[in-house]
């Protein structure tokens, strides 16, 4: 592998570890608001 | 020239092509029935979990959508419309787009089932089993009938939604199930009128290819009736009001129209075939026209 395409391997790489990072901040919040809906919904009843 | 690398060593996927695994553009027609679906049923949906029941729909389709391209990466290197695809072009190897499709299955399915209930679950589980297994898997390279069993699969979505808000199946998302369910074959088989030479060099035994055009247009006409029963069958069951019933009444009437028209041609060579793209083009219009519709009859005449 030459050192180009080492350097775009590792650019790749980067760019879906920041992508992931983000989807899994993401998930944090969005399950956080589920288990606040499910509380409140129990709540009411 | 771009099929080389579907056996050889893993290569380091870019993050967008597992994106584009997932079929961004057909996503948008399941993620809008699906909504209109959770829409149109009664009662009352917490407004987080109703975007997490759309949101584990997306999900499902896009997971569908890779298994589907993990299968069929042979196939697609084959056709000049689906050669550039993440895994025929060499981007991206094939385990990559089964672990990815398998996980986000899994995922959608288990988020479906913890956010809203377990039968809204079992429906996106079918739906993409059915896709995956009997359509892509059984019947694709089997039958020319394949789309139309295969559209049930995507008929799914307004089903799932429904289910998200009540916990169970009625009428009316039945309905909508069939309408979709019909209207698969006149707007796919439009398609396949003027891209058949596609289809032909990737032996898919589309109709065109088997039956040929003639019988294309003529079943094209035979499920367009078919569809009219079924879109009709919410305001005959008094499913649904005014809304409705006259959205439904017009756009079918035009489509009618539309794909009378494309039945009594005769034209077989695809630069001149205006009229099959415009039945395609306004197919997916209907569509949209007739779940918007459903919504504006519960929500404004509720």
């Amino acid at each position: 592998m030459t050192p180009e395409e080492q350097d775009q391997v590792r650019a790749r790489q980067k760019s879906r570890a920041v992508v992931t990072g983000l989807l899994l901040g993401f998930l944090v919040i969005l399950f956080f608001a589920i288990t606040l809906a499910k509380i409140g919904a129990s709540h009411n009843i | 020239m771009t099929t080389a690398t579907l056996t050889s060593a893993p290569v380091t996927a870019h993050w967008r092509d597992f994106l584009a695994l997932t079929k961004p553009r057909v996503m948008t027609l399941v993620v809008y029935t699906g909504l209109a679906g959770l829409l149109a049923a009664p009662g009352r949906i917490h407004p987080v979990l109703a975007f997490t029941a759309i949101l584990c729909i997306a999900l499902g389709a896009g997971a569908a959508a890779a298994l589907n391209q993990w299968y069929e990466a042979d196939v697609d290197a084959k056709m000049k419309r689906t050669a550039s695809r993440p895994l025929p072009a060499g981007r991206m190897d094939r385990q990559s787009a089964l672990h990815f499709g398998v996980g986000l299955s899994f995922f959608s399915v288990i988020l479906m089932g913890m956010a809203t209930n377990w039968l809204a679950a079992a429906v996106l589980a079918v739906s993409i089993l059915f896709y995956v297994i009997v359509y892509t898997i059984w019947l694709k390279p089997r039958t020319a009938q394949n789309i139309v069993i295969g559209g049930a699969a995507g008929a799914f979505p307004p089903v799932i939604g429904w289910a998200a808000v009540t916990g169970d199946i009625g009428a009316l998302p039945v309905a909508l199930f069939m309408l979709t369910f019909f209207w698969t074959p006149p707007h796919f088989w439009s398609l396949a009128l003027f891209v058949r030479t596609d289809y032909a060099a990737a032996g898919i035994p589309m109709l065109p290819v088997v039956s040929g055009e003639v019988a294309t247009r003529r079943q094209i006409w035979l499920y367009t009736a078919i569809m009219a029963i079924a879109a009709m069958a919410p305001v005959l069951l008094r499913l649904t009001g005014l809304i409705y019933g006259t959205a439904a009444f017009v756009g079918t009437a035009i489509f009618a129209v539309l794909a009378f028209e494309v039945y009594r041609r005769r034209e077989t060579d695809p630069a001149r075939m205006t009229p099959e793209r415009r039945l395609f083009k306004y197919s997916i219009l209907y569509l949209f026209l007739l779940f918007g519709a459903v919504v504006a009859d519960r929500w404004l005449l509720a």
